[in-house]
């Protein structure tokens, strides 16, 4: 009852404020904060004056609109196109080439062309780490118009993608640069005079299919260990976010990679992704066509691939995809870091991360404090326009993930959890939602066992170690935790008693090029990143010679 | 019948000589007891310039940098990708100075110009590239434990390195030794060999322009006997990499051994042989048996310095091979038609000549070479003995010559 009043108080309050908002004023890249009854609403929901600005024009062109087959830019071969949006209005930005099966086999044939016949696989692992550190110092010239069209396709603060992201990703592709030259294979003892050595190959193409929540990073992920390791690539692009991998495609191409090895397919998930999961090419009557695939994304579309992929040729799959990951606050908390640290956890990137730390379990004892703090940071967090500086949230993604998030909100309040702030929209264009906060969050509540994918924080209290390892288990996801504590023991326990795939001890989000990421269970299958990534572009290969009478085995030799 | 010693006339422009002195803790410094030495040029015998001659104290000095330089400095504590980073600035450098850097290698060490500028300063640069990409992949292991315990190994920089290097390949050896010690966070001081300390200097200057942090390569150009043995025995190296004659190698283990027993590397002398079978291509087999005898003249720790022959094709092989040396142009490293330059200073060359005249008084038969050429400088004819029994000299000894021993076998 509480809760329901304390919603629709929050909300009237909420509309009668932003009526009272500043006229429009001229966009700015860097204008201060607004003026008083906006400051008066962003105390109480973190906003800024929304409705009033209008967005802020994006610094940089969009040239890139075809796919890129074979070292071309060129059409879709049904010339059909799609339109990519502006999540901040819901207006289109530009209409992109729209790839359906048709174009993923011409892809594949081009990669493989470039495979079987180019130069690319044949290079000296040198060169092609030449070729992959250029292309790095290139995305690095172009940060920050690689930025504004990331922000200007996903919403997230353009700081972070100027600031984190494409240097993360440049950092990324100079990692894997620096393995090229260095996939040792193995000798191995056999019983018997034999002589044995294991050979790490290419695939040969790989068909990678990225979403849209990272779209760089996720496209370095991929292409930065694939190219590493010799094979060619077919890449399709999320829907959401088609503008920035074509853009840096390019730049692969000035680097020096030889026509077909990165060939990019914007276009749909039922169409495109369908296509190139189950690609096998039947015509020619090998089944190795697409030897490989690589996915991220949610668990439900993984589930499909994987399917498409058995039913097809029996590609390997490598699959990152949802999470609903623990983030586990102890007795011994700093409760102010650690209010901090878990607010980062889930609202990063608009919630948008597979690995967010979507259930917020906190020890009874600092319950309380943390509750009180995780409210004020909440309603402190600074939602606007992704180009203006200082806003920590941009809008969602699309409407589709809005109406989602907007529903889980509406089963949280209707479960019965506690409303401590936001739970509206923010603004009234684009995808925007006020940071919403839940405690008195139930196991069994919809919010605390889906994924929400948005900007929903819920807060769930325990009484000890044993409980909360056994609740933080009980998932069908497995991706990641974080813990907090100063405990020594505590960390130690927790980190080999958590089934997920990364955990974070006194930190969150933590990524380096050289640590591998990926899911336990539905969260997904192999690693990411690191000395693992390579493995999943590389198969192994056995070659056994007879020796001739060798200094170490003898005919009889046990 | 003699090799024909070819010369340019007037001989080559030696190039501008810019660096002297020893480099410590990022300066250009005299050693500390104002000393200097000659570095000759071995295709005429005349001096180079003089460079600062190190010692004990100087060497004590430089240590004492690269420690601080470990102990209190950012190199170590910098993150694989940053050195990676920092590295790689110096890889482009090297390639921008490739001619310079082997005008100095070819004038100080009599190598071929042409090999140096476009084959081994080049392969430096990788070199370093690729352990620049190798910094931030220094994985240790999780171990599996049998009780509730965790373990873990970190790989950690050892500390202050001390590396020697040789005067046969003084480029490619500085970088083997260098690339991975900056890789690994560790801090150095480089003594390079006495014959040949110009390039080491040269790329000391590059290191600093590339951003290597002072303190971390330090080097001290001097001699063995002083320079070396007080890197050897310093109380306070934690390691030290050694590449030149197996005897010296020796010294170097016992003062590493008598002092602090610090970890060493060793990489020495060599007889190898190279065995060709009757189903071998012949000319291939004679193209790469003159390769691997006279290649670098000789001055090689691979050379193939016995060269067994299966009876077979022996005697077509021999003759095969007197006509190929035939070919063989010593001359003006500078020359890029010439295949040999001059032996690296007096002492090697009066060393090979001994050897030949070894060869010839056991009773092995000159089949080609066997003497001195030139009017100035170092020269040695490229030499083939055939009829070598294993126990003659010339079968034994390292020789690190152009001098080629064949043997048959059935």
């Amino acid at each position: 009852m509480a809760a329901h009043a304390a919603r629709r108080i929050s909300s009237l309050l909420c509309r009668s404020l932003s009526s009272h908002s500043s006229p429009a004023s001229s966009p700015s890249l860097f204008r201060g904060r607004a003026t008083a009854p906006a400051t008066v609403v962003r105390r109480l929901f973190g906003t800024s004056s929304p409705a009033a600005e209008e967005p802020i024009t994006p610094p940089v062109q969009v040239n890139y609109t075809q796919l890129l087959i074979n070292g071309e830019f060129v059409d879709a071969a049904s010339g059909k196109t799609f339109p990519t949006l502006d999540p901040r209005t819901g207006e289109v930005i530009a209409h992109i080439a729209e790839g359906e099966a048709e174009d993923v086999n011409r892809a594949v044939a081009a990669a493989r062309k470039a495979f079987d016949e180019g130069p690319w696989p044949k290079m000296i692992p040198y060169e092609r780490s030449v070729v992959l550190n250029r292309f790095a110092n290139l995305i690095e010239k172009h940060n920050d118009e690689i930025a504004a069209l990331e922000t200007w396709d996903n919403g997230k603060p353009y700081e972070q993608a100027a600031l984190v992201e494409v240097p993360m990703l440049v950092r990324l592709l100079r990692y894997y640069a620096g393995w090229a030259d260095k996939i040792h294979g193995l000798t191995a003892q056999a019983d018997g005079p034999l002589h044995v050595q294991v050979l790490y190959e290419p695939y040969g193409v790989a068909g990678q299919i990225i979403p849209w929540n990272f779209p760089l990073l996720m496209f370095a992920w991929k292409v930065g260990p694939a190219l590493a390791c010799g094979n060619t690539v077919v890449l399709k692009t999320a829907e959401q976010t088609p503008l920035s991998a074509l853009f840096v495609a390019k730049l692969a191409l000035e680097a020096g990679l030889p026509p077909g090895v990165l060939n990019i397919i914007s276009g749909f998930g039922p169409t495109a992704g369908a296509a190139l999961a189950s690609h096998m090419d039947v015509d020619k009557g090998f089944a190795d066509y697409l030897p490989k695939l690589a996915f991220t994304g949610s668990t439900d579309t993984g589930k499909i691939v994987l399917e498409l992929a058995a039913r097809s040729n029996l590609k390997p799959v490598t699959l990152e995809l949802g999470g609903k990951s623990p983030f586990i606050v102890c007795e011994d908390a700093d409760v102010e870091k650690a209010a901090e640290l878990a607010h980062f956890a889930l609202f990063f990137n608009q919630g948008q991360c597979c690995c967010a730390g979507s259930r917020t379990f906190v020890h009874e004892k600092v319950y309380d404090e943390f509750l009180e703090k995780a409210r004020a940071r909440a309603l402190n967090r600074v939602v606007g326009d992704p180009f203006k500086k200082g806003v920590e949230q941009g809008p969602q993604i699309d409407e589709d993930q809005f109406n989602k998030i907007m529903h889980y909100i509406k089963s949280g309040l209707a479960g019965g959890a506690t409303l401590e702030s936001g739970g509206e929209r923010f603004g009234n264009k684009g995808y925007y939602i006020q940071p919403t906060v839940f405690s008195n969050v139930k196991d069994d509540m919809l919010i605390a066992k889906d994924e929400i994918f948005g900007p929903v924080q819920s807060i769930l209290k325990y009484k000890d170690l044993d409980e909360v390892i056994r609740r933080a288990n009980d998932t069908h996801y497995g991706l990641a935790a974080g813990v907090f504590t100063s405990n020594i023991d505590t960390a130690n326990t927790l980190t080999r008693a958590l089934r997920q795939g990364t955990i974070w001890i006194n930190c969150f989000d933590t990524f380096d090029a050289a640590i591998p990421f990926g899911g336990f269970k539905m969260s997904g299958q192999g690693r990411e990143k690191g000395i693992h990534g390579l493995m999943n572009y590389l198969q192994v290969k056995a070659v056994v010679t007879p020796l001739k009478n060798p200094a170490w085995l003898t005919k009889d030799n046990v | 019948m003699g090799e024909e010693c070819k010369r340019t006339s007037g001989g080559h422009e030696v190039p501008e000589i810019k660096f002297t002195k020893l480099f410590i803790n990022g300066e250009f410094v005299d050693a500390v007891s104002g000393k200097t030495f000659e570095t000759i040029d071995p295709t005429t015998g005349e001096v180079l310039a003089r460079v600062a001659e190190g010692d004990k104290e100087d060497i004590d000095l430089a240590v004492k940098m690269a420690r601080d330089a470990f102990d209190c400095g950012c190199w170590p504590r910098m993150s694989g990708s940053q050195r990676g980073k920092i590295m790689m600035r110096l890889a482009d450098l090297i390639d921008q100075h490739a001619e310079e850097l082997a005008a100095l290698d070819c004038v100080d060490g009599g190598k071929l110009f042409s090999h140096v500028k476009f084959l081994e300063i080049p392969k430096c640069a990788e070199c370093l590239r690729y352990f620049a990409g190798a910094a931030d992949k220094i994985h240790g292991e999780t171990l599996k434990m049998s009780s509730e315990m965790q373990a873990y190994t970190l790989r950690e920089p050892v500390g202050v390195v001390g590396h020697i290097i040789p005067w046969n390949f003084p480029s490619t050896l500085f970088f083997y030794k260098v690339s991975p010690t900056l890789a690994a966070g560790c801090t150095m001081v480089v003594k390079p060999a006495e014959q040949t300390p110009l390039s080491a200097l040269f790329y000391a200057h590059l290191a600093k322009q590339a951003g290597i942090p002072d303190g971390v390569l330090n080097v001290v150009t001097g001699f063995g006997p002083t320079a070396g043995a007080a890197l050897s025995s310093h109380m306070d190296v934690d390691k030290i990499s050694f590449t030149g004659s197996t005897e010296v190698g020796r010294l170097v283990m016992e003062a590493a051994a008598k002092s602090n027993l610090k970890p060493v590397s060793l990489e020495l002398g060599g007889k190898s042989p190279l065995i060709i079978f009757d189903d071998a291509d012949v000319d291939m087999a004679v193209d790469l048996a003159r390769m691997s005898s006279f290649y670098n003249k000789g001055e090689i720790c691979v050379a193939g310095s016995r060269i067994y022959v299966q009876e077979g094709i022996y005697d077509e092989f021999v003759r095969k091979s007197a006509e190929k040396a035939k070919s063989w142009k010593v001359g003006d490293p500078f020359d890029p038609q010439v295949n040999q330059g001059p032996q690296v200073d007096k002492e090697q060359f009066e060393k090979v000549l001994s050897y030949i005249e070894h060869g010839k008084s056991a009773g092995a038969t000159l089949l080609t070479g066997g003497k001195a050429c030139g009017e100035r400088g170092y020269y040695i004819e490229p030499t083939i003995f055939t009829d070598v029994k294993e126990d003659m000299l010339i079968a034994q000894d390292e020789i690190f010559g152009p001098v080629m021993s064949l043997m048959k076998f059935k």
